[in-house]
C-alpha cells in the first residue's frame, strides 16, 4: 500500500512531509490524545485473556488465554443478557425505523411552512432531554398515582407497578425511545427530501398520480441512500443497547428482560470487580458489533451502491 | 393548483396526527411541572393530570432556598465551560489539516480517527486507563478530557473546513501569513456556524452526563447537577436532607423529584429553540459522508 505508488516516486514521502510541516504540527497533539484515550482502551483488551490484579498495570500480569470467555459462555446469566439485549435492539428497530420514515414523510406534506417549523422544532426537544429526566419522566408517568394509571383507572383498571413488572420493560424501552427520538431521526430523511428534484414531481403530478403514489415512486426512491445508510448504522447497533437507560430504569425485579450485555459488563466489572471477566463479555459485544456492521455496509454496497465508506 | 376533496382530507388527517404527536411530545413536560406545584395530598391521590391542583411552590422556595442546588449547577457550568473550551479547541485544531486533500499522510490519518467511530475500548477498558493508570478520580479531567475529542465532530468540522473556499487562504498566503495565521484568522473567523454547532453539542452532552461522574467523581461536592438529580430520583436523598422541616417532609418528598427534574431541565428547554436550527444544521454537514 505504501511507498509504492507512482506519486511517491515523485517526490519522496520526507519532502512532502517537510514541506508541509507545519499543517500536520497541528496533528501531534490530537494523534497522541487518539492514541491515549481511544486506541490504549482498544489494547487495554488484552486483559480478557490476561490476569489483571487491579492498579495502574492496565495491560494485567499473565496470559490465561480463554479462561474468561469459556466462564462467561457457561454462564446463564450472560445469555440472558444476550438474549434480553437482542430482543430489546431488534424490537426498537422494527418499531422506530418504519415510523421515523412515516413520521419524515408525513412532515414533508405540511404545507404551512409556520406549522412545519413548530412540529419540527417541538419533536426534536426530547432528543436533549438528559437521561436522568428522562428516566425520571418514565417512572412519575407510571407510578401507581401516574397518569397512566389514572387514566386506565377510568376503565376501571387495577393501578399496574409497570417499573418492577418484567413482561412491560421492553414496552417502557421501545416507547420512551420513541418518545425521545422519533423527531429527530427524521432529521436526515427531511435533508434528503428537499435535495429530490422537484421536476420530478411535476411531471408525476402531470401524469396524475396520487399523493401516496408520489411518495412511493418519488419521494422514497430519491431518499433511499440515506435510508440504506441508516439501516446499515442500526444493524450495526444491534448488539448496542441505550446503556444509560437501562441502567437508569431497571432494577433486580426486572433483571430477567431488562439486563442487557452492558449492563451486565457494569454489575460484573465495575460493582463486582471481575475486571477481566468483564472486559472479555465487552470484547465479545464489540467485535460482534463490528462484524455486524461491516457485513450489513458490504450487503448495502453490492445492492444500493450506498455505503459508510 | 386546484384542491382536490381527497387532498384536504389527507391534510386533516395530516395535521391530526401532528396535534396527537406535539401532544404526546409536550405532556409529560406539563405532567411534571403540573406535579411539582401541586399538594401531597393530589399527588399521591392521582388527580393531577394537566395543571397543578391545591397550588404550592413549597418545594421550589425549599430547594431554592439551600445553596445545594445552586452549588451542584455550579459545577456543571463549571464542567461544561473547561469541556467545551478543550473539545473545540482541540476538535478544530485536528479537524483543519485532515480537511487538506494535499496532505498525503490524511490517507492514514482518515481511517485512523474513522475506525473509532465503530470500534471503541468499552467500558472496562476506559475505566480502568482513566481511574487507575491516568489516575483522574475526583478531578474535573475525569469528566473533560476522555471525551474532548470525538470522531463524529472531527469529522464533522473537516468537512465544513473543505467546503471553504480556497481563494481566500491563497489570497492570505499571498500577504504573507504563515498557516498558523491563515487557520486563526481566517478559516474560524469564517467557521463560525460550525464552531456554534459543536459548542452546543458539547455543552448539551456534559450538561445531561452523569455516569462518568459516577464512576469517576467520589467526592460528592465535586458532583454535576446531572447526578445530584439522579440521586433526588433515586430517594437516596431525604427531604431533611434537602432542607424540609418535619411538617413539610411529606409535601416535599411528593413533590421534589418533579421539581427537580423541571429545575434541570429548563435551562436547555429555554435556550433550545433559539438555538435549534444549529444543531440541525450540524446533524446535515455530519451527513455528508467525511
Amino acid at each position: 500500500m505504501e511507498g509504492s505508488s507512482k506519486v511517491f516516486e515523485v517526490s519522496p514521502l520526507w519532502k512532502h512531509v517537510r514541506k508541509e510541516w507545519k499543517l500536520y504540527s497541528f496533528l501531534v497533539l490530537p494523534i497522541i490524545y487518539f492514541l491515549i484515550f481511544k486506541y490504549a482502551p482498544m489494547i487495554g483488551n488484552v486483559i480478557a485473556f490476561r490476569k489483571y490484579r487491579g492498579g495502574p498495570d492496565f495491560l494485567g500480569t499473565e496470559w490465561v488465554g480463554l479462561q474468561y470467555f469459556k466462564m462467561f459462555m457457561k454462564d446463564p446469566t450472560f445469555w440472558r443478557a444476550f438474549t434480553n439485549n437482542l430482543v430489546l435492539s431488534i424490537s426498537y428497530l422494527i418499531v422506530r425505523f418504519p415510523l421515523t420514515l412515516i413520521f419524515a414523510l408525513l412532515i414533508n406534506e405540511i404545507r404551512r411552512l409556520k406549522l412545519k417549523k413548530f412540529v419540527q422544532t417541538v419533536s426534536y426537544l426530547p432528543h436533549f432531554i438528559s437521561m436522568v429526566i428522562l428516566a425520571g419522566m418514565v417512572k412519575e408517568m407510571l407510578s401507581a398515582a401516574g397518569p397512566i394509571n389514572a387514566l386506565l383507572g377510568h376503565f376501571g383498571v387495577e393501578p399496574i407497578a409497570f417499573i418492577s413488572l418484567p413482561q412491560w420493560f421492553p414496552t417502557i424501552y421501545v416507547t420512551s425511545g420513541i418518545w425521545q427520538g422519533l423527531g429527530w431521526g427524521t432529521i436526515l430523511y427531511l435533508a434528503a427530501m428537499t435535495g429530490i428534484n422537484t421536476e420530478l414531481y411535476e411531471a408525476a403530478r402531470i401524469d396524475g398520480a396520487s399523493r401516496l403514489r408520489l411518495a412511493w415512486h418519488v419521494t422514497i426512491p430519491g431518499i433511499l441512500p440515506t435510508i440504506m445508510t441508516l439501516l446499515v448504522l442500526d444493524i450495526g447497533g444491534i448488539m448496542g443497547s441505550n446503556f444509560e437507560k437501562i441502567l437508569l430504569l431497571y432494577n433486580p425485579l426486572t433483571y430477567e428482560s431488562a439486563d442487557v450485555i452492558s449492563t451486565y459488563v457494569y454489575r460484573m466489572g465495575i460493582t463486582g470487580g471481575n475486571f477481566s471477566y468483564a472486559t472479555a463479555v465487552g470484547l465479545f459485544e464489540g467485535v460482534i458489533g463490528l462484524i455486524l456492521v461491516t457485513t450489513a455496509n458490504t450487503i448495502s454496497k453490492k445492492t444500493t451502491k450506498s455505503s459508510l465508506w | 393548483m386546484k384542491e382536490t376533496s381527497s387532498s384536504r382530507i389527507f391534510q386533516g388527517i395530516n395535521a391530526l396526527i401532528m396535534t396527537l404527536v406535539v401532544f404526546f411530545t409536550l405532556y409529560p413536560f406539563v405532567y411534571l411541572i403540573a406535579q411539582s406545584f401541586s399538594s401531597e395530598a393530589a399527588v399521591y391521590g392521582g388527580k393531577v393530570s394537566f395543571y397543578p391542583v391545591d397550588f404550592t411552590a413549597l418545594t421550589y422556595k425549599v430547594i431554592l432556598s439551600k445553596p445545594d442546588f445552586f452549588h451542584y449547577y455550579g459545577n456543571t457550568i463549571l464542567y461544561a465551560a473547561v469541556g467545551t473550551l478543550i473539545a473545540v479547541t482541540a476538535t478544530s485544531v485536528m479537524a483543519y489539516p485532515l480537511s487538506k486533500d494535499k496532505l498525503r499522510l490524511n490517507k492514514f490519518f482518515i481511517p485512523f480517527v474513522l475506525f473509532t467511530m465503530y470500534f471503541g475500548g468499552g467500558l472496562i477498558p476506559n475505566y480502568i486507563l482513566v481511574a487507575k493508570t491516568l489516575d483522574m478520580r475526583d478531578t474535573i479531567w475525569a469528566l473533560v478530557i476522555p471525551g474532548a475529542i470525538s470522531a463524529f465532530n472531527v469529522i464533522l468540522m473537516k468537512t465544513f473546513f473543505a467546503s471553504l473556499p480556497n481563494e481566500l487562504e491563497e489570497s492570505a498566503k499571498v500577504d504573507g501569513l504563515d498557516v498558523y495565521g491563515i487557520f486563526l484568522r481566517i478559516t474560524l473567523p469564517l467557521s463560525k456556524p460550525i464552531l456554534a454547532t459543536i459548542t452546543l453539542f458539547v455543552i448539551v452532552g456534559i450538561w445531561n452526563s452523569w455516569f462518568d461522574a459516577s464512576l469517576y467523581i467520589q467526592s460528592k461536592e465535586k458532583w454535576p447537577v446531572a447526578l445530584y438529580l439522579r440521586q433526588v430520583i433515586e430517594t437516596a436523598i431525604s427531604p431533611t436532607e434537602i432542607g424540609a422541616s418535619s411538617e413539610q417532609a411529606n409535601q416535599i418528598a411528593a413533590t421534589v423529584k418533579s421539581a427537580a427534574m423541571v429545575l434541570t431541565s429548563l435551562p436547555i428547554i429555554c435556550i433550545y429553540p433559539f438555538v435549534q436550527k444549529y444543531f440541525v444544521q450540524g446533524m446535515m454537514i455530519g451527513s455528508v459522508k467525511g
